[in-house]
C-alpha cells in the first residue's frame, strides 16, 4: 500500500471520523440554545446527525483520493456499481452542485462559468460544476481530480455536452453511455445496445484502475445497490402513514447516500438506521409536522436554495409533501437490478430511469404515487434548469387534476440558481394554492 | 345593515380600498396610484375609511398585503375569485389584468379557486406593457378605442416584451406606419400573450369575467374577445374586485359571505 493510499484509508477510517467528531463537538458548544417556542415541525430526526457524518466523511475522504485510488466523476444516473469493485472513488458533480445550491454559492460559481462563455441558459448544475472547476472554489474542501468521467444520458442530454466540456478541461477519458429514450418500455435491442456499452465501460475502467473486475465482487456490489434502493424505498414508504413521519423536504436531504454512495455498505447501514427511526415514529404517531392537515406530492428537483423557506411556508399551514417523484426515482430503479446478471440488469434498470421515460409512464407513476400516498394536491416544479423533467408538465397538471380530482400547481423556479426565481411570486402562488384548499 | 368590512388591495401600480355593508354592497371606496412607500399611504387611507366604518375588520390583498396593519392577508387570487363570485354567484373564469400581473382564475360553483395561472418573471402581457407603449406613442388611454376602431388594419407587433416592443414601435413609426394601426396591433399582440396564459389551463365553458384596471380599456376587451372567441363580461368597477373580495373574507355576518344582491359600485 503506497503512502497516498494509506492517507486515503486513514482519512476514511480514523482521521475523518475524528475530525468530524471534533467539529461537531465545537458546533454543539457554539450553538445557542433552541427556542422553546413550539413550531409547526415535529421533533427532528435523530438520523440527520448520522447523515451529516456520512456525507461529510465521504467528501473528507475524497480530498485524499487523488493518486490513492482511481477517481471517477459520475452522473447521478450512471451505473456506478460497475466501478466500485475496481476501487473507484465516485464523485458526483450533481450532488456537489446541490450542496452549493443549498449554501447559495451558485451565483458566483455560475459567474465564473459564464465568464468563460458558458451560457446562463445552461443547467445551473452544469454551470456550478464548471464554475467550481474554473474558479477553484468548493464548499467541500477539495475535489479529487478525476481519472475517468462517466456519463449516462438517461437523465438528460445536457450531461453529454457538460461532460465533454469537463473532458476538454481536464484532459481525462470520458465514457459516455447513451441510453435511448423509453416509450412505454425499452425494446430488447435498445437494452442490448446499452449493455454493450456497459461491457465496453468495464474494459475502459479496468484499464484505468489496472485491475480486473472480479465477478463475485460485482455481484456483491450489485446486491448491495439493490438492497440500498429497497431500503430507501422502505424509508419513503413510511410517508404513506398519517401523519407522515417526516417531510418531503427531509427526504431531499436524506437521499444523498442513495445517489452518491449507492452500492456501499455504509449507504445501506444508514438507511436501515433511518428506516428504523421512521418506523418507530409511525408507531408512536410522531409526524414530520405537529399537525398534518393536507398531503401533497412534489414533482421535479427541489429548489435547493429555498427549501427551508418553502418547508416553513407550507408547514405553517399544515401542508406536507408526503411524497416526491424525485426521491422516489431512486427507489423505483432498484426493482430491475438483479445481482444474478449485474451488467444486463444494469442496462435494464438504468435505461428505465424516470427521466428517460415518456410522458405516459411519468403520468402513470405520478398517478400511482398520488393514490398510494393519498395526496390531495400536487406541486409541479417547472424547473428552468431541468427541461427533461419539466417538459409536459402542463399536460401532467391537467391530467392529474382531471383523472385524480386533486389540485395541482405549476411553480416556476430553478433547482439551484436563485437568479432565476422570484421568492415573492413563488410565495404568492403557493399561498394562493394553499388558500384554495379552504 | 350594521356589519361592515374594509378591503384593501395594495397593487403594484394602484391602491384600491372599499368599505362594504353587511350585504356586501360598496358604501365607500378609494382608488389611488400606489406609492412605493406603502405604510404611510395605507395608514392614511385606512384612517379615512375607518372614519366611515370604525372598528370594521380589514381584509388585505395585493403585493403590499402584509404591510396593512391589523389586516388579514390573503392572496390576490383568492380575493379576486371571491369578489367575482360574489357578483355572479356561479362558477366561472376570471381574467384579471392588473399593472404587473395577469391572472386567469377558474372558480367553482362554491366560489373556491379550482385552478389559476399567472404571468411569471416578466410583465409582458400586463397593463404595464400597454401603459409604456401608449406613452411612447403619445396616445392617451381615453383615445385608445377611437384609435383602434379608426385603424384600417392592424400593424403586426412581433414582440410582447415591453422593452423590445418599445423599440419595435419606434422603428415602425420611423418607417411611416400609422399610429392607429400600431395601437391596434399592440392590443392584438397583448391579447395573443394573454390567450396563451388563458389556454394553459382548461376552461371549456362557462362565463368569462374580467377585472383589473385593463378591463377599463374597451379596445383590450374587444381584442380579447376576438382572440379567445368568448364573450368577456367586465365586472362593475373592475379595479375594485380584489378589494371587494378581501373585504368579503372578513365580513362578520355569516350570511354576508355571499351577498344576495351581488355587489357593485355604490
Amino acid at each position: 500500500m503506497n503512502l497516498r493510499r494509506a492517507q486515503y484509508e486513514l482519512a476514511g477510517r480514523l482521521v475523518g471520523p475524528l475530525v468530524l467528531a471534533l467539529e461537531s463537538w465545537q458546533r454543539r458548544l457554539a450553538r445557542r440554545p433552541r427556542s422553546s417556542r413550539p413550531g409547526p415541525f415535529g421533533p427532528p430526526l435523530q438520523a440527520t446527525r448520522k447523515l451529516k457524518e456520512l456525507m461529510s466523511l465521504h467528501y473528507y475522504q475524497g480530498r485524499f483520493a487523488q493518486g490513492a485510488v482511481p477517481v471517477a466523476w459520475v452522473t447521478s444516473g450512471f451505473p456506478v456499481e460497475i466501478l466500485r469493485p475496481l476501487g473507484f472513488h465516485a464523485f458526483y458533480p450533481e450532488n456537489h452542485a446541490a450542496i452549493c445550491g443549498v449554501q447559495r454559492l451558485v451565483p458566483p460559481l455560475s459567474d465564473a462559468a459564464e465568464a468563460e462563455g458558458y451560457s446562463r441558459d445552461l443547467c445551473s448544475y452544469a454551470r456550478t460544476d464548471l464554475g467550481s472547476l474554473l474558479a477553484h472554489r468548493t464548499p467541500v474542501g477539495r475535489i479529487p481530480r478525476p481519472d475517468l468521467l462517466a456519463c449516462c444520458t438517461n437523465i438528460c442530454q445536457t450531461v453529454l455536452y457538460w461532460y465533454r466540456a469537463l473532458a476538454s478541461h481536464l484532459k481525462v477519458p470520458l465514457v459516455l453511455v447513451d441510453a435511448p429514450y423509453v416509450y412505454r418500455s425499452a425494446r430488447p435491442h435498445l437494452v442490448s445496445y446499452v449493455k454493450e456499452q456497459l461491457e465496453e465501460l468495464v474494459q475502459v475502467a479496468e484499464g484505468i484502475s489496472g485491475r480486473r473486475v472480479e465477478p463475485e465482487a460485482l455481484v456483491e456490489v450489485t446486491a448491495r445497490a439493490k438492497e440500498g434502493t429497497r431500503l430507501w424505498g422502505e424509508c419513503l414508504a413510511q410517508g404513506r402513514h398519517r401523519p407522515a413521519p417526516w417531510t418531503g423536504i427531509d427526504g431531499f436531504f436524506h437521499m444523498a447516500p442513495i445517489v452518491s454512495l449507492r452500492g456501499t455498505e455504509s449507504c445501506n447501514a444508514y438507511y436501515r438506521l433511518l428506516r428504523d427511526e421512521l418506523v418507530d415514529r409511525v408507531r408512536q404517531g410522531i409526524g414530520g409536522l405537529v399537525e398534518e392537515r393536507h398531503r401533497l406530492l412534489w414533482d421535479n428537483l427541489p429548489i435547493w436554495f429555498w427549501v427551508r423557506e418553502l418547508s416553513a411556508l407550507l408547514a405553517g399551514r399544515g401542508f406536507n409533501f408526503v411524497c416526491t417523484s424525485y426521491t422516489n426515482a431512486w427507489a423505483e430503479a432498484g426493482a430491475r437490478i438483479d445481482p444474478a446478471d449485474p451488467i444486463g440488469s444494469a442496462a435494464q434498470a438504468y435505461t428505465h430511469i424516470l427521466l428517460n421515460q415518456d410522458l405516459a409512464n411519468r403520468l402513470a407513476i405520478l398517478g400511482r404515487l398520488s393514490r398510494d400516498y393519498a395526496v390531495e394536491g400536487a406541486v409541479l416544479h417547472s424547473d428552468r434548469s431541468c427541461k427533461p423533467y419539466s417538459v409536459g408538465q402542463i399536460d401532467l397538471k391537467e391530467r392529474l387534476a382531471r383523472e385524480l380530482g386533486i389540485r395541482v400547481l405549476l411553480l416556476e423556479a430553478d433547482h439551484s440558481d436563485p437568479r432565476a426565481f422570484s421568492a415573492e411570486q413563488g410565495e404568492s402562488r403557493l399561498t394562493a394554492f394553499m388558500e384554495s384548499f379552504g | 345593515m350594521k356589519a361592515l368590512a374594509i378591503g384593501v388591495d395594495v397593487g403594484s401600480t394602484t391602491f384600491k380600498a372599499v368599505v362594504l355593508d353587511g350585504a356586501g354592497h360598496v358604501i365607500a371606496y378609494r382608488v389611488e396610484p400606489a406609492d412605493p412607500r406603502i405604510e404611510p399611504q395605507v395608514d392614511r387611507l385606512l384612517d379615512e375609511l375607518q372614519s366611515v366604518a370604525p372598528g370594521a375588520p380589514i381584509g388585505a390583498t395585493g403585493y403590499g398585503r402584509k404591510r396593512v396593519r391589523s389586516g388579514r392577508p390573503l392572496t390576490e387570487i383568492t380575493c379576486h375569485a371571491r369578489g367575482a363570485f360574489a357578483h355572479v354567484r356561479e362558477g366561472g373564469v376570471l381574467l384579471d389584468m392588473g399593472g404587473q400581473d395577469t391572472k386567469v382564475i377558474r372558480f367553482g360553483m362554491d366560489g373556491r379557486v379550482e385552478d389559476f395561472a399567472m404571468n411569471d418573471k416578466c410583465a409582458a402581457g400586463t397593463g404595464r406593457f400597454l401603459e409604456v407603449i401608449l406613452a411612447r406613442l403619445g396616445v392617451p388611454l381615453a383615445n385608445v378605442l377611437y384609435e383602434t376602431l379608426s385603424a384600417g388594419k392592424a400593424v403586426s407587433i412581433s414582440s410582447t416584451c415591453t422593452v423590445f416592443a418599445e423599440s419595435e414601435v419606434v422603428s415602425l413609426i420611423a418607417s411611416g406606419e400609422p399610429v392607429a394601426g400600431i395601437v391596434r396591433g399592440l392590443h392584438q399582440a397583448l391579447a395573443s400573450r394573454v390567450a396563451s396564459l388563458f389556454h394553459s389551463g382548461r376552461h371549456p365553458g362557462g362565463r368569462v369575467l374580467m377585472s383589473g384596471g385593463v378591463a377599463l380599456n374597451a379596445a383590450m376587451v374587444a381584442a380579447l374577445e376576438e382572440r379567445l372567441g368568448r364573450t368577456m363580461e367586465v365586472l362593475p368597477q373592475p379595479q375594485l374586485v380584489g378589494a371587494i373580495g378581501a373585504a368579503l373574507t372578513v365580513l362578520p355576518s355569516a350570511a354576508g359571505d355571499i351577498p344576495e344582491q351581488g355587489c357593485g359600485p355604490p
